[in-house]
């Protein structure tokens, strides 16, 4: 069982979507970096709060997972493309023969994972189908 | 920078090995090696150990010591060091160990890889697996390895010709290859039909698509090539030994479906050695994931993006072909404990270099390669050994 700090100091990323953006080049980052990788100390570092929408990348359906995911099995978990370029990598809530390349997808808010029947519910963003 | 050379190897049987403890997995690889090298354990100067997760697997930190410790080392207080890189630990331990000869700081260097990895249920190794990837952003939100990989299987098969036969044809393949390796988890042929009807474990990734959760060890002892004649007849030169990284999340690399560190790692180690694609007769390649094969191939250059399967479909992998691949069954047939994955390959490379590969001996074999990848790509191995 992790501490409630560590998942704590990550909500605004993992509810909100807040990453960074270097104005420096124009690239975005989600999850946040502190540092540009492409213009290193020229790189100017700011706070970005992402819109979330994009398109699916690459998917599959997990249907043999970790003892806290397993219930939830099987599910989809795809790699999604932002608007703004980042790619993260999420669950998206649909049926798994829905699923496909190139797919619009939108954020939701969901429960990700609970530490056990007694610790911490961790919340954060799934996706789902933009019809 | 001195020449090095392999003259010691030493590699446990594979498998679910409930009656074998952690030290103990050592302890018999080591003991092999020595016993190869006809070596006293009192010549050893340094020891590397490259070992992913015994924390999470035996509950087991600082390795290193306790290694050196059980092999009676204690008292002479040789280094001994841990190295990790998740699946690619036991390479990077080979490697740090190649480095330490060639400087010249140390003259017998002992090289191993230990994993246990059966202590612990599978859906608890399962997770400590997932760990090589970003915990943060890909296991928090449920990506399992089996689950990365099938994400570039996806991403490949959208791109290219890749069919699901080919794929299944890998892991045909590496079970005739490990149905020939005494030491191999699993020494049973399989058929196409074996893989395509086994249960689909994260699509299109079915179970005799994945390597299995096993136990092992493998330990190699290096020396100067020039003082390697004093220790055994048959010395394996390590002709290039190169390493790169990448972006541990997979979401964040250029192309899902090349591993960019595999590219590099390649083109340095050809560049290191000298020598070209043609002269390499055989090699192993880090084929967690049947997928990971396919890309493995074509990320070093043995043919263009696209092609593995056909190549794979066609023999050219295989034993008899032109370039055999994954001679010892691979992380598919021979098992993946994980640590000591990168000096199996070390050992199934020497073997086959000195003409000691029994069944699955390729004829005259005098270059062979390793390619080891840690997490999905995010660190990649590869050396090159020749007679």
């Amino acid at each position: 069982m992790s501490s409630v700090a560590r998942f704590w100091r990550k909500i605004p990323q993992r509810y909100n979507l807040i990453g960074s953006r270097c104005t420096n080049c124009g690239r975005y980052f989600f999850p946040p970096r502190s540092f540009c990788p492409d213009c290193r100390r020229t790189g100017k570092i700011e706070e970005h709060k992402f819109l979330g929408t994009g398109e699916v990348v690459t998917f599959t359906v997990v249907r043999s997972a970790s003892e806290q995911f397993q219930q939830m099995t099987p599910y989809v978990l795809a790699i999604v493309k932002l608007d703004e370029g980042p790619r993260l990598t999420a669950q998206v809530v649909c049926n798994p023969e829905e699923a496909r390349i190139g797919m619009k997808v939108r954020p939701v808010f969901r429960r990700i994972s609970a530490d056990g029947e007694s610790g911490v519910i961790h919340y954060g963003t799934k996706y789902v189908p933009v019809n | 920078m001195r020449d090095v050379a392999v003259i010691g190897i030493g590699c446990t049987t594979f498998g679910e090995k409930w009656e074998t403890s952690f030290r103990d997995l050592f302890l018999e690889a080591g003991a092999l090696a020595l016993e190869d090298a006809q070596l006293s354990g009192e010549r050893i100067d340094a020891l590397y150990v490259g070992n992913m997760s015994a924390g999470r697997f035996v509950e087991q930190e600082h390795v290193g010591a306790l290694i050196a410790d059980y092999a009676g080392l204690a008292s002479r207080h040789i280094p001994s060091t841990r190295v990790e890189s998740a699946c690619c630990s036991g390479s990077l331990a080979f490697r740090q160990a190649v480095i330490a000869v060639a400087s010249g700081l140390e003259e017998i260097v002992v090289a191993a890889g230990v994993e246990k990895m059966t202590d612990v249920e599978t859906s608890t190794s399962v997770d400590a697996l997932a760990a090589a990837a970003d915990r943060e952003w890909e296991g928090f939100v449920g990506a399992t390895f089996p689950g990365l990989y099938a994400m570039i299987a996806t991403d490949y098969m959208h791109r290219y010709p890749l069919t699901r036969e080919q794929l299944a044809k890998v892991a045909v393949k590496n079970h005739y290859n490990g149905a020939r390796n005494p030491i191999a988890q699993f020494q049973q042929e399989i058929t196409v039909d074996t893989v395509l009807r086994s249960s689909l474990v994260s699509d299109p990734l079915r179970l005799f698509d994945c390597s299995p959760i096993t136990d092992g060890a493998a330990a190699v002892i290096l020396a100067p090539l020039e003082r390697a004649r004093e220790f055994c007849d048959t010395p394996v030169r390590v002709l290039a030994s190169t390493q790169a990284s990448d972006t541990i999340a997979l979401h964040d690399r250029r192309d899902i479906s090349t591993l960019d560190a595999s590219v590099v790692a390649g083109k340095r180690a050809f560049q290191m050695s000298g020598l070209a694609l043609r002269d390499i007769d055989l090699v192993e390649v880090h084929d967690c994931f049947t997928i990971a094969e396919i890309c493995a191939i074509e990320d070093l250059g043995f043919c263009r993006k696209g092609e593995a399967g056909k190549l794979t479909e066609e023999g050219v992998t295989a034993l008899n072909g032109d370039l055999p691949v994954n001679t010892s069954g691979g992380l598919k047939a021979c098992g993946h404990p994980v640590g000591a994955t990168g000096i199996k390959q070390v050992c199934e490379v020497v073997l086959q270099l000195r003409g000691e590969a029994g069944r699955r001996q390729v004829e005259g074999a005098e270059v062979g390669m390793t390619h080891n990848v840690g997490g999905t790509g995010a660190t990649v191995a590869v050396h090159i050994l020749g007679v």
